[in-house]
């Protein structure tokens, strides 16, 4: 486990004192850092892959890193399309990877065009929900 | 409602933060990343002086000094719409709206694509993915890589992954198609590397940067550019071939390499297959800008700061009462203008409560000093005509003041 971890650098020093956290990945158990990422903590225990295209199944990982692209969605502790690469590694997170959706999701014509339609159109979903 | 709420905790808005509290403003400093730095936390170099760039420990010096100020920064906040409400502004967020008075937007940068065949491969991530992988998390983003694209901030982090002892083979530029363009020709991209010229110890980018300022110079350059790249750092740079896709079934597995001419063209038969297993895409930075458009602030294109800006003025105003804007969302520069804007911005809201203040006056005389001096001497400077953006935007302030007088 952590085997990519970087642990000597010569300008950042060593790596030293972390804190061990554990949590699951479609069901195994794995080991991460305290300070990781869900994406950091995947990706030292060699995992890139952390979802299929929704609809061709074509494999995906990170590709920003840093929250723009949204390419790292992932369902963590049951809520989806979370972005592993801005979420924070907790004790005991229960992460999955994203998986073929039946298609087409929804219509255009269906979509919202305005912010105010998109309120509208989640009105029970409170403010607070990080998929409002 | 908050006096100013700051969306960004890169060095513009903890910088600002800083200025902010000073004259007791009630501050809020939000971020959707982890932890509070932005794109700082990331940086490494080694300055002409010798000495490093450490962004972690730059950042700690911001945080530190905010805590010292009794800041509130906030992180694991998303931003994804602006309201314009009486007296201000409601910014909804993932953890619910904040009201506040005044507003400042400092999110910084995002990188431009530069799309591949196979880019979507697990393996392939943008340069600054892999410079948070290694230099913040610590974590190895493969066993041997290439880097497609060739431009100040792929120089910078192709030696930041070097010196972590992750493998490059080389760096080349992403095959020319419609999205790519500029990235994949060879004669724009010398242009760019005469800037960072100063940053490699080469003989050959050396004389790049004393002798290259004539465009005739750089072409002779870019036609007997060596076979075997440039080295810098040992590993070699190469302008004159571009990788044409990115191949693997379930990941990276290999890239497809080929020969182009000095204008980009690729030269039939000439391609060669690495194997990589991994790859990362250089397309350059633009502003990040979204926030500032969904509250109707207007825009102008000016490619010398990497693309549309709000429009503001050297106090780092906008048009929009109350909305202040610092850092790379104004424009493409190195983290110590944008941490110098920040503080400018600070300085201009507090001015706004104080009206009237002889020494806050001074202070945002000697701010805007600050910005250009700071400007003058960066060691990263990504853009040449920098100068001559910054003007254009101040025209455009100036000029849609005139036509809403
Ligand atoms: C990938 C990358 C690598 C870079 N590397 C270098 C380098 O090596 N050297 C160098 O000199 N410059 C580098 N830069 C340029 C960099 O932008 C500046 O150096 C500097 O960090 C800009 O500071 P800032 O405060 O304007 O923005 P940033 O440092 O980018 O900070 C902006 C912050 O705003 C947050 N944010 C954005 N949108 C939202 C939202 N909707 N909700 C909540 N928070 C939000 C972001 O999470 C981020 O933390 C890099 C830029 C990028 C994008
Ligand atoms: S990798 Fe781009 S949003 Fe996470």
């Amino acid at each position: 486990m952590n085997q990519n971890r970087i642990i000597d650098h010569p300008v950042l020093g060593h790596l030293e004192n972390k804190t061990p956290v554990t949590f699951t990945f479609d069901g195994k158990t794995y080991e991460g850092y305290e300070g990781d990422t869900v994406a950091s903590a995947l990706l030292a225990n060699g995992i890139r892959q952390l979802r299929v295209h929704e609809e061709s199944g074509s494999t995906r990982g990170i590709y920003c890193n840093i929250g723009h692209c949204f390419e790292c969605r992932m369902t963590i502790d049951q809520t989806p399309g979370v972005r592993a690469c801005l979420t924070e590694l907790t004790p005991e997170m229960v992460v999955e990877s994203g998986k073929v959706q039946p298609t087409p999701f929804s219509q255009p014509e269906d979509m919202p065009q305005t912010y105010a339609d998109f309120t509208e159109k989640h009105t029970d979903n409170k403010e607070g929900d990080p998929n409002a | 409602m908050r006096d100013i709420v700051i969306i960004g905790a890169g060095p513009a808005g903890l910088s600002a933060a800083i200025a902010c509290r000073e004259w007791d403003l009630d501050t809020l400093v939000i971020d959707e990343f982890p932890k509070p730095g932005g794109r700082l936390v990331g940086q490494l170099h080694q300055e002409p002086d010798g000495e490093w760039w450490n962004g972690i420990k730059e950042t700690q010096k911001l945080v530190d000094k905010a805590e010292a100020f009794n800041t509130e920064i906030k992180c694991g906040v998303s931003v994804h719409h602006i309201e314009k409400v009486d007296n201000g502004f409601a910014v909804h967020t993932n953890q619910g709206v904040i009201d506040t008075e005044n507003l400042l937007v400092a999110s910084g940068a995002a990188e431009s694509p530069a799309p591949l065949p196979g880019w979507t491969l697990p393996g392939v991530m943008s340069i600054g993915a892999a410079q948070v992988m290694t230099n913040v998390h610590r974590v190895r983003v493969g066993n041997k890589g290439i880097v497609a694209g060739v431009n100040v901030l792929s120089a910078a982090i192709a030696r930041e992954l070097q010196l972590a002892g992750v493998e490059l083979h080389s760096m080349a530029l992403p095959a020319v198609n419609t999205v790519t363009k500029d990235a994949g020709n060879p004669k724009k991209v010398m242009d760019g590397l005469v800037r960072i010229a100063h940053l490699a110890p080469s003989a050959f980018l050396r004389f790049g940067s004393k002798f290259a300022k004539a465009a005739w110079i750089r072409n002779l350059a870019v036609n007997f550019y060596p076979k075997g790249g440039v080295k810098m750092w040992g590993m070699p740079i190469h302008i004159r071939k571009a990788i044409v896709s990115i191949n693997g079934t379930t990941q990276v597995e290999s890239v497809t390499v080929c020969k182009v001419t000095a204008d980009g063209e690729p030269v039939a038969g000439s391609e060669e297959t690495i194997e990589v297993d991994f790859v990362c895409i250089a397309g350059g930075l633009y502003p990040l800008a979204e926030l500032a458009a969904v509250i109707d602030c207007p825009f102008q294109y000016v490619e010398e700061l990497g693309g549309h800006v709000p429009v503001h003025n050297q106090q780092m105003e906008t048009p929009v009462e109350g909305l202040y804007v610092a850092g790379n969302i104004t424009g493409i520069e190195s983290s110590k203008v944008a941490g110098a804007q920040g503080t400018l911005a600070g300085l201009s809201i507090a001015k706004k409560n104080e009206k009237s203040n002889a020494e806050l006056d001074i202070k945002i005389a000697e701010a805007m000093k600050q910005v250009k001096t700071i400007r003058e001497t960066a060691s990263i400077q990504f853009h040449p005509g920098i100068n001559a953006g910054r003007k254009k935007v101040e025209k455009a302030y100036q000029a849609y003041e005139q036509a809403n007088a």
